[in-house]
């Protein structure tokens, strides 16, 4: 029979697990940590540094979140009132010196509406990734730690899930709960938490048996200190890497929600939504609608993988991308 | 091998009863019940109470899962008010064409990412490589309706090469009497999952020269063309069997929005039409139709694999 490591030994003398056990060790223990810490941050950042692509592509993330946040301050336009956009603008107009990339046929101005609506996906992405990353991260890591017929039928239940073409199970649930930012948020993350899951398991299968983490159970440190404090950060790298890569997926599935007119209600836009209104126009030539948003989706997903990538090499991750 | 098969089988088993539990919980989620997105926002109490009853709507969860399951094994998949007509029949219709457009984007993908990925592998590092990985990015990072959307404009629009509107027949014969039709949303699909399969093909290509078969072979005296396609090629090919299964979900995810770009009358589009139409009975029977199909067609691929590969063949498991 297998020794579970995690088995509860009775303490010799009756002594109830204690955590202050070992103050003065602790403490040098989280000096060292610190010291390892600031030398494995530096060396990461060098690694990250050598990848020019990665360095190039944080800039252009940059760049476009900056423009998405900031730049409605400084280039302001009317991105809400329809009648009023009616009213003062021409619609379908091409590049000019007031409109860099036209508008579009509600007479909305392209560069402020790829501004506005970028806010909504970048939000999405990172918020959606965030819900993700951390319900998966704590499915992962129970399903793991605990083992057994626990950890079976929590994986099954991921592999099920696995098994719905994410599309379909998301139109679902946007059909049912109707697609607001909040929603969005929560009903893409409800479609993307399981990879992680599975992912933290399998990191928690192998920590979980190292002696270090054995030794925190052999001092009585508890089964909630044990994930916390030594099965979670020591994960950190993967849940880094898979996050980044998520975001971008996140990005993706919003996308393509709004294409199929599935996106945030309108006055709101979103960058899928822009791309399927100019799709309309696009046998008449209006190409300003569909090229700079296209554009702006491509270069924030591709941004994101090659920083995943790059992260995923500095903070040495065996994380195969799908 | 017989033994392998049996237990992928209960296991594709037991996975369709969890998808068909999720779908069926699914429908119990739906906001004011399923008898008010039934009947509508003007529908009286009485109206809602009875339409209930009627429907077993008040009996318990496990009752309902029951009769959802035994009407399901009886070709009913719920019935979509919408369109006063059984999901089912709905499906019937659209499924050969979406089985055509995935079926044949696959084949078309496979036929150019093996020779892709071996030609990769064998000049790898070579300025052929490079552009070939950096085209294969930036088609991964391509989301399927701007691949769509793009194809269409330059072959349509611009070159008035193809047409953009789908074939006009609507069995999945077509494919044969209106091939041409067929040629965007098919290209689209393909070139999607291209990227992925030429990456893979040539890692494998290059993990199958570095085994120790492959030393032995050369210590024989084998040349090098030998080697490569009697000993190194045919061991490359096999994990692509397990790929096209593992990518399934992907591929028919990519088909609904292609069928979406094309207005290609698939169970994609079906779906998107129910969900900008609010009919969430035909939006749950499609999900789980679609899900089904996919499960079975990985089943399918492990099965050929365990076939295909003698040391899971004679492995006796």
């Amino acid at each position: 029979m297998p020794i579970d490591p995690f088995e509860l030994q009775p303490l010799p003398h009756g002594t109830a697990p204690h955590d202050s056990i070992l103050p003065a060790h602790d403490e040098d223990l989280a000096t060292a940590a610190l010291d390892g810490r600031a030398g494995f941050l530096q060396s990461m950042a060098r690694v990250f540094a050598e990848n020019k692509l990665a360095v190039a592509s944080l800039v252009v993330l940059i760049v476009i979140v900056l423009l998405c946040f900031v730049g409605p301050f400084i280039y302001t336009t009317n991105q809400t009132d329809a009648n009023d956009a009616l009213l003062n603008s021409i619609q379908n107009s091409p590049p000019s010196w007031s409109h860099p990339f036209g508008t579009d046929d509600s007479g909305f101005d392209v560069l402020g509406r790829i501004m506005y609506g970028g806010q909504i996906a970048l939000i999405v992405g990172f918020l959606s990734a965030m819900v993700a990353t951390i319900i998966g991260v704590a499915y992962g890591a129970l399903s793991g730690f605990f083992g057994g017929w626990f950890d079976a039928l929590a994986m099954r239940f991921v592999d099920i899930g696995l098994s719905i073409p994410v599309l379909f199970l998301l139109i679902a649930l946007v059909a049912i709960y109707r697609p607001t930012v909040p929603i969005l948020i929560f009903v893409i993350a409800a479609v993307s938490w399981l990879v992680p899951a599975r992912l933290i398991r399998a990191e928690t299968l192998s920590l979980r048996t190292r002696e270090y983490v054995q030794a925190v159970r052999t001092f009585g440190g508890s089964r909630r200190r044990i994930i916390g404090r030594h099965i979670v950060p020591n994960s950190v790298g993967t849940i880094v890497v898979f996050a980044t890569f998520d975001v971008a997926d996140s990005i993706l599935l919003l996308a393509a929600l709004g294409f199929l007119g599935l996106g945030v209600p309108a006055p709101q836009t979103d960058w899928g939504t822009m791309l399927s209104n100019g799709v309309n126009y696009a046998s008449s030539g209006y190409w300003w609608e569909i090229y700079p948003v296209g554009v702006a989706i491509v270069l924030v997903v591709v941004a994101l993988n090659y920083i995943g990538d790059a992260l995923r090499d500095a903070l040495e991750v065996r994380l195969q991308r799908n | 091998m017989l033994g392998y098969i049996v237990r992928r089988t209960l296991q594709a088993i037991v996975v369709i009863l969890g998808v068909t539990l999720i779908v069926f919980l699914l429908g119990q989620l739906i906001p004011g019940g399923q008898a008010r997105a039934a009947l509508g926002p003007k529908a009286t109490s009485i109206q809602i109470t009875h339409f209930t009853h009627l429907n077993g709507f008040d009996q318990p969860l496990w009752v309902q899962y029951w009769h959802y399951i035994v009407n399901m094994l009886n070709g009913d998949f719920g019935y979509s008010y919408k369109n006063n007509q059984g999901v089912g029949r709905l499906i019937v219709e659209r499924l050969p064409k979406t089985f055509t457009l995935v079926g044949a984007s696959t084949l078309l993908a496979l036929v150019i990412a093996i020779p892709l990925g071996m030609a990769q592998a064998i000049r790898r590092n070579t300025p052929f490589d490079y552009a070939m990985t950096a085209a294969s990015f930036i088609l991964y990072a391509m989301p399927a309706f701007l691949m769509g959307e793009l194809l269409i404009l330059l072959f349509s629009f611009t070159l008035h090469w193809l047409p953009s509107a789908p074939p006009t027949d609507a069995s999945a014969w077509a494919v044969f009497t209106d091939p041409v039709a067929f040629i965007l949303p098919v290209a689209s699909l393909a070139a999607l999952t291209v990227a992925s399969f030429s990456r893979y093909m040539r890692s494998s290509v290059l993990d199958t020269v570095a085994e120790d078969y492959i030393r032995t072979a050369r210590a024989k005296g084998a040349g090098s063309r030998r080697i490569l396609w009697a000993h190194a090629m045919r061991n490359a090919l096999l994990p692509i069997i397990t790929l096209i299964g593992l990518s399934l979900p992907a591929i028919v995810g990519g088909a609904l929005i292609i069928e979406d770009v094309f207005n290609y009358p698939g169970m994609g589009l079906l779906t998107v039409q129910a969900a900008n139409n609010d009919d969430i009975p035909l939006i749950l029977g499609t999900t789980l139709v679609a899900t089904i199909a996919t499960v079975l067609g990985s089943l399918l691929a492990d099965v050929l694999y365990a076939v295909a590969d003698p040391r899971i063949r004679l492995g006796g498991d």
